[in-house]
């Protein structure tokens, strides 16, 4: 048996070894976080760290397995690990293949709420002046359906977009028709305050498999301070509507958000506790919408990230209790992040990913048909700054909106692929450019990131995760459980 | 523990067989149906005196005589006598007579669900713990034999296994078996043990793929996530590059791919890693076995190196299913006898020992698993783990 060779064959030279493109970020306890181009991660400490990027590493000692196992180091001749990231990479980037899937018809700016973070609603103002009318449906729906992906949703918003339920029958049954025409299935989700929910809605929302998406902020005192209308009534009428479309279209048929302000930073269980109870299957811990404050002042205030992550960490502490008791209740911001550093599956989601989702991801076709890139954009026309605005459904389509050098600009000026400070981030794989938010804070797209909350945020946020899965094995397992 | 005999010499032979040469033969049975058409490869299988009349008149060149029958001078026609130790044969197996040595080989049986084919016993890996230590000598006409039994076998036959050696040693002619075995049988799913490294070549990986076969699945073994363990185990520098390359260019062309895994002392002590790194980075492979080490041909010899009890791994090898898991990756563990496993990746555990050298232990005459339980390798020389336990009065695993 002399043929057989000891393992000391099977080790490269040392000069055959070479660095992998990889990216890192100091943390505390004198370690770092390695990431590898599709965003693996290694904890190793900064001596490590110094002997990877040193390559003084060698088969046997242990980093060398370590770092070859995390796709950060090569044989010089290797060919099947630069195969295998950019097999990877594609799949990551496979959602900038299709065109814009999500399309947002602001189908009324009425609205009987008067919540002080809305920036866009108008309490009741004339119907004809605020309405969407049938012809700019009809070209919205023609820009929509000329989209590329094999599947589009259409969402209805407002203000209230129940105001204008009428419209909105009418838009169901254009886009049924033209999706059997094209054979491009399409799918809808009201969002809606559910204060005006009746029979013929939900009637409606059953025969044509509509879903439901509404706001919950919390618990009522909570919810009703947030979200004032007449009669005091926001909270009783949306938990109220909850529970009807469940008995009546099914648990599964609506889904709730919470917008987190100032007030709710010290309230993270009660706001839990409260979509424990109306059984809604988890929570969108989300951060503090800056379209208030911060675009009125074009200021940014960093203790309120801070704040808000303290908020978060209370909540997401909660939310391990009550899966340890046995409950699967994910938080979706984490999971979303989960999913992205555990698998390469694309994703969906508009709010974060490189190339930025505005208008490649999602469109809003406003009720006077002007078309603007995020929801977020529009709410900056209304205040004045029309950098989002890309057009209007009468005289553009659908390649003039997106192929539009102001779109383009705005996408390719925002890639964190090269953006200063997110090229070489080690988060940079499960983040994305989020250019409306650094244009309404900073007055450009790209943002200096040292100075971004939304950048600080995202770092917390995956800094949290990375030592919650390094370093605590039961919650780790949750974490797991929600991807 | 003793595995069933797929190789022997004939009891007896009549004279005159030598003049036959090395024929394949399908045995019929004196009641025999559901096979379709006589071919010229058909032969009777006498399996009592009386038969006798009827197997001379069958219409074959030759005769096959179960070992019972032990009168033969009436027969006037050239016979193979068995010995005992193929009283398994049944109606529509297969098996090869060379009629000069009087040697024979079984090469296939209905009844069994697992009919492997080895093709060659030339290989370009030479493993440390290989079963089926190869040999460098042209022995292309097992392939011919192989291409030749294809249309004999039984088309309800549901799987049939392809093994070496390195299958594809000789690669255009086992792609053109493949194309055989599809038009032969082509309900029948076909399961290839290959170390990968040819689909390396783009044109390999096109031809595989242009086989258009519905369900056919290359078993291809990495054994660690980190180059040099790999190519050590293998014994083949530059192995692991090229077999990952192979595993990429295959999937890219959409075909269907297993990953094996075999536990030993060298993969044992990188398992979770490697079960995490396939899960990060080969999700999209169809499924993943973790195989239990046969301790036969080269594992005997390099037993020092390999030995590892699979208590000593069984933390590591639920950390590591439980990481496919959650990628999805569907998971087998293959060889393991359900004592040594985790009650939480129990429900992962198959029955994959082949029928012909599967045996239970004394142990398991209590244990209440035993009807689901892979039990142990009678082949070879079978070591045992200080975890073997009848498994009593436990929640069963749920299946």
């Amino acid at each position: 048996m002399a043929r057989f060779q000891a393992v000391e064959a099977f080790h490269r030279l040392a000069d055959e070894t070479v660095l992998l493109p990889m990216s890192f970020e100091r943390i505390e306890g004198g370690r770092a976080v390695i990431s590898n181009f599709v965003g693996d991660f290694l904890t190793v400490t900064d001596e490590e760290l110094r002997r990877i990027v040193e390559l003084d590493v060698a088969p046997g000692d242990g980093l060398y397995e370590r770092a070859y196992e995390k796709l950060l180091i090569s044989g010089r001749s290797q060919i099947s690990r630069l195969q295998l990231i950019a097999a990877r990479y594609r799949t990551r980037m496979a959602f900038a293949n299709a065109g814009t899937g999500l399309h947002l018809f602001v189908v009324t700016l009425r609205c009987e709420h008067s919540c002080p973070y809305c920036q866009v609603s108008r309490r009741s103002a004339d119907k004809n002046l605020f309405d969407m009318d049938e012809v700019t449906a009809q070209k919205a729906l023609d820009m929509a359906f000329s989209s590329p992906s094999p599947q589009i949703k259409i969402e209805f918003q407002g203000g209230e977009p129940l105001l204008n339920f009428e419209l909105i029958k009418k838009i169901v049954f254009w886009g049924e028709e033209r999706s059997a025409e094209l054979g491009k299935p399409v799918t809808f989700v009201i969002t809606t305050n559910l204060a005006l929910l009746n029979d013929e809605v939900l009637q409606f929302s059953k025969e044509h498999q509509i879903l439901i998406s509404t706001s919950l902020d919390g618990p009522k005192d909570l919810h009703n301070k947030n979200r004032p209308r007449p009669g005091g009534n926001s909270y009783e009428l949306a938990v109220a509507g909850i529970d009807r479309i469940r008995e009546f279209l099914g648990p599964d048929k609506v889904g709730a958000l919470m917008t987190t302000t100032q007030s709710s930073l010290d309230r993270a269980k009660d706001i839990i506790d409260e979509y424990v109870d109306r059984d809604l299957g988890g929570i969108f811990l989300r951060p503090l919408s800056p379209y208030g404050f911060a675009i009125k002042t074009k200021q940014f205030a960093r203790y309120k990230t801070d704040e808000w992550f303290e908020f978060y960490k209370t909540g997401l502490n909660y939310i391990f209790e009550i899966n340890k008791a046995g409950k699967h209740f994910p938080e979706f911001y984490a999971t979303n992040i989960l999913r992205r550093m555990f698998s390469d599956r694309p994703t969906g989601y508009v709010d974060l990913r490189s190339p930025a989702g505005i208008g490649l991801g999602a469109l809003v076709y406003n009720y006077d048909g002007r078309v603007f890139a995020s929801d977020e954009g529009r709410m900056l026309a209304e205040m004045g700054d029309r950098t989002f605005d890309l057009g209007d459904v009468f005289t553009s389509s659908y390649e003039d909106i997106i192929l539009s050098d102001k779109l383009v600009d705005l996408v390719a000026n925002s890639l964190t692929q090269c953006a200063p400070q997110c090229r070489t981030c080690a988060f940079e794989p499960h983040c994305g450019a989020d250019p409306v938010y650094h244009h309404a804070t900073q007055g450009d797209e790209v943002g200096i990131k040292p100075l971004s909350e939304f950048c600080r945020r995202q770092k917390n946020m995956m800094a949290l995760l990375l030592d919650i899965l390094d370093n605590s094995p039961d919650e780790a397992a949750i974490l797991r459980s929600w991807i | 523990m003793k595995p069933l005999v797929l190789s022997g010499r004939a009891a007896n032979t009549s004279p005159g067989l030598e003049q036959l040469g090395r024929r394949l033969i399908r045995v019929r049975e004196f009641s025999y149906d559901g096979l379709g058409e006589l071919s010229p490869f058909d032969a009777p299988l006498v399996a009592q005196q009386d038969q006798i009349d009827w197997g001379s008149n069958f219409g074959s060149d030759l005769i096959v005589l179960r070992a019972a029958v032990d009168q033969t001078e009436e027969i006037r026609k050239p016979f193979v006598r068995l010995n005992r130790d193929f009283d398994y044969l049944a109606n529509g197996d297969l098996i090869s007579v060379d009629g000069r040595t009087g040697r024979l080989r079984t090469i296939y049986r209905r009844a069994s669900r697992y009919n492997f084919f080895l093709i060659t016993e030339r290989c370009n890996h030479l493993c440390l713990m290989c079963s089926q230590p190869p040999k460098d000598v042209n022995d292309d006409w097992i392939l011919e034999e192989v291409c030749e039994a294809l249309p004999l076998i039984d088309p309800s036959t549901p799987t049939l296994g392809f093994t070496g050696g390195e299958p594809l040693t000789n690669r255009d002619r086992f792609i053109e078996m493949l194309r055989i075995a599809k038009d032969a049988l082509p309900s029948t799913g076909l399961h290839v043990l290959t170390n990968g490294r040819a689909f390396a070549d783009p044109q390999v990986a096109k031809a595989w793929a242009d086989v258009a076969h519905p369900n056919l699945t290359a078993g291809i073994p990495v054994y660690s996530a980190v180059d040099y363990l790999h190519d050590h185990v293998v014994q083949s520098k530059g192995a692991f590059d090229e077999t990952l390359l192979g595993i990429l260019r295959l999937k890219n062309l959409g075909q269907r791919i297993e990953i094996r895994v075999v536990l030993h002392a060298l993969t044992a002590p990188r398992l979770v890693e490697t079960c995490e790194w396939i899960a990060r980075n080969l999700p999209f492979v169809d499924h993943v076995a973790l195989m239990g080490l046969e301790n036969t041909g080269y594992a005997i010899a390099n037993d020092s190196q390999l030995w590892i009890d699979p208590m000593d791994y069984q933390a590591s090898l639920t950390a590591g299913v439980l990481a496919l898991r959650a990628a999805r990756v569907r998971t087998s563990i293959y060889n393991l006898p359900l004592c040594l496993i985790d009650e939480s990746v129990r429900s992962h555990a198959v029955q994959s020992i082949s029928d012909w050298k599967n045996a239970y232990v004394e142990e398991c005459g209590s244990c209440d698993e035993r009807p689901r339980c892979a039990g142990f390798f009678s082949s070879g020389r079978p070591k045992f783990s200080r975890g073997i336990r009848p498994i009593v009065g436990e929640p069963q695993i749920a299946v």
